[in-house]
């Protein structure tokens, strides 16, 4: 913004004029870099550090000081990790509860996203409030009786138990984020397809959905990682079939250090694959999620 | 082709009547312009006759159906919107051809049909485009083709223009009489321009609060309006209104202050006492001398408006429009007297609505 500013405007008058706070702004915009690549390195840092351990051979971790460029690299910790016993069908058990939780959520979610996108209903407002408290409740004080539910139920320590206590989590994300998504495709786009020979839910199909889609994906690409990193009621509700974090947290307390980064990397690496490729939507969902 | 009767059509949102009993007929091929301030319920009246709003009271006839219960889909009506509502993520051609792929007509068809369409609104050269990469014009011509592309048996037109530039407007506005003129599609357009709805209505509905205060071709909308609040709205600038008395012995006569105008015979309504006297700018003949019949007064504001002059003058404390020959000698805080062309005298109701005349 300030450079196409300083562009446009006549050079010799903006010189002349600005000048004492064409310099401010420049050194507010130095700082501004400067906390942006602290608060950079401050995530990236731990990230780099997991991943280059988790590929450095077992009797080169130790080493100290270590190279800025890694030069010893091998798959030889996280190959160890992913044979270790329970891995692999810890790592199917949180795929299938993270699309589970995915889909229930969106079948559960998006209708009632859309109705607070498109309809004035009595109580419309209290109905967000009361969507947005659900966050406010503790996971820890839900977890124990859920728990002896699920128990009564038979669902402990079943995929679809911890799928429904996910769905339960991301539920009031995918209500607000969807009900922003189908915000900003405008209404009158609807009724003009109506208008053209569409039924309603024709118009919702043929114009709305493709329009909303990518922020649907955006939002379920969330969802699935909130569903994939939830390490406290995953622990809770499961026993013999953890997902992946419930037994790395499990597992993690006797294991060796290159078990534990090989752990991490597993964990981290399809979590940031994920926010990498809704990165353009993460911003725009939550600065609309206020509205 | 089609007439549309709306007969005591209401709609409520909440507490607030939006449109209150309105009956309104369109003859087929013609087309009303629904003229109002903004909040007026015009944009609501469309809506009821597109079945996008659901009327609380009233019916809807369109030809000799009654669609009153008929979803948009089924009222062989098109719409072009404010916002266009071009679908952003179909080309110029998928989004001219949306209505015609919905009612399942064969492609070649579609293709003849959208290439015609197109050309009407000189968008041939850009049916592959995506409407992002189109003007607002553009993207309105796009709505307007999408709509006739149907041959509707009813155009309806929600401020189609207000989103362009003033230039474009002005350019469109005549491109849209002339297709809407050669379709001879029955057409009701909504705008709360007044310049706009007098040159384009074949008649004018003007709405205020809810309701249709006058139903009229747009001459006569302009020179008979049926209240003060019609006056006031249409016409730039607007009507000139003085308080003043009618009476006269014998013969109609108009008192403004302490001077009479005599009224032509049979234009003087029966009643007499306080009244509203208005009179458009254009009818009033300024001078810089006296003469019989003419209402001294001072000028305050000369504003040289290219082709004539806008004077702002009063009389005694009331101020009035008059328009001048620009080569008129007008200087401010001079005397100036001016004659009220009788017969173009509109006499109202203190309360705003006109005299009925004798």
């Amino acid at each position: 913004m300030t450079t196409q500013a300083e562009t446009r405007a006549p050079a010799g008058r903006e010189r002349q004029a600005v000048r004492p706070g064409a310099r401010r702004r420049r050194v507010a915009r130095v700082l501004l870099y400067v906390a942006a690549v602290l608060l950079s390195l401050w995530v990236l840092v731990p990230l780099y550090l997991i991943t280059v351990t988790a590929f450095t051979p077992r009797d080169h971790i130790f080493d100290f000081p270590k190279p800025v460029v890694p030069t010893h690299l091998s798959g030889e910790t996280v190959d160890f990790f992913a044979r270790s016993s329970g891995v692999i069908s810890a790592l199917g058990a949180s795929v299938l509860v993270a699309l589970i939780t995915l889909a229930i959520s969106t079948a559960l979610g998006a209708p009632a996203g859309y109705a607070l996108a498109r309809y004035a209903f009595r109580g419309r407002a209290a109905y967000r409030l009361a969507i947005l408290s659900t966050r406010a409740f503790p996971i820890v004080i839900l977890a124990i009786p859920l728990a002896v539910t699920f128990l009564t139920w038979g669902i402990f320590d079943t995929l679809i138990g911890v799928a429904l206590m996910h769905t339960a989590l991301a539920l009031p994300f995918t209500v607000l984020v969807t009900s922003s998504v189908f915000v900003s495709v405008p209404k009158e786009l609807e009724e003009a397809a109506q208008t053209l020979g569409c039924t309603p839910f024709g118009a919702f199909a043929r114009i709305v959905l493709p329009m909303a889609l990518p922020g649907l994906a955006a939002a379920g690409i969330f969802t699935w990682e909130l569903s994939w990193n939830e390490v406290f009621a995953a622990t809770i509700l499961t026993l013999d079939h953890p997902t992946l974090p419930a037994l790395v947290v499990n597992t993690l307390q006797g294991a060796s250090l290159p078990y534990r980064f090989a752990a991490a990397w597993f964990m981290l690496a399809p979590a940031l694959v994920g926010i990498f490729l809704i990165r353009r939507y993460l911003l725009g969902l939550w600065s609309r999620v206020g509205h | 082709m089609a007439r549309i009767v709306l007969e005591g059509v209401t709609k409520q949102f909440g507490r607030t009547t939006a449109v209150d009993a309105v009956d309104l007929e369109v003859e087929d091929g013609e087309l009303v312009v629904l003229l109002g301030p903004s909040g007026c319920g015009k944009t609501t009246l469309l809506r009821c006759v597109a079945g996008l709003e659901y009327p609380d009271g009233g019916r809807v006839r369109i030809g000799d159906r009654d669609v009153t219960d008929l979803p948009p889909r089924q009222r062989d009506i098109a719409m072009v919107f404010q916002s266009y509502a071009v679908f952003p993520h179909l080309k110029v051609f998928d989004n001219i051809a949306f209505g015609l792929k919905m009612r399942k007509v064969d492609r070649s068809k579609i293709r003849d049909s959208v290439e015609r369409a197109a050309s009407l609104v000189e968008l041939s050269d850009y049916l592959d485009r995506y409407p992002a990469q189109l003007s607002g014009g553009q993207r309105q011509r796009v709505a307007v083709a999408r709509a006739i592309v149907m041959e509707p048996a009813v155009l309806l037109m929600d401020e189609p223009l207000s989103n362009l530039d003033a230039l474009l407007r002005l350019t469109f506005r005549a491109e849209l009489k002339k297709l809407v003129s050669e379709l001879g599609t029955t057409a009701i357009y909504v705008t709360h321009d007044q310049v706009e709805a007098l040159s384009l209505g074949d008649r004018i509905a003007v709405m205020n609060q809810g309701r249709i205060v006058q139903h009229d071709t747009p001459t006569r909308v302009y020179a008979e309006p049926a209240s003060r609040f019609v006056g006031g709205f249409i016409g730039n600038p607007p009507m000139n209104f003085l308080a003043g008395q009618l009476g006269g012995n014998g013969r109609p006569e108009l008192r403004i202050g302490e001077h009479a105008i005599e009224l032509p015979d049979g234009s003087a309504p029966a009643a007499s006492g306080e009244t509203l006297v208005g009179i458009r700018a254009e009818n009033i003949v300024p001078a810089t001398e006296p003469s019989p019949g003419a209402l001294p007064a001072r000028t305050q504001v000369v504003e040289p408006l290219g082709s004539h002059l806008l004077l702002t003058a009063a009389i005694g404390e009331q101020l009035l429009k008059v328009v001048a020959p620009v080569d008129f000698p007008a200087q401010p805080n001079r005397d100036l007297w001016l004659r009220l062309e009788p017969a173009k005298l509109r006499l109202f109701e203190l309360d705003g609505d006109r005299l009925p005349a004798s």
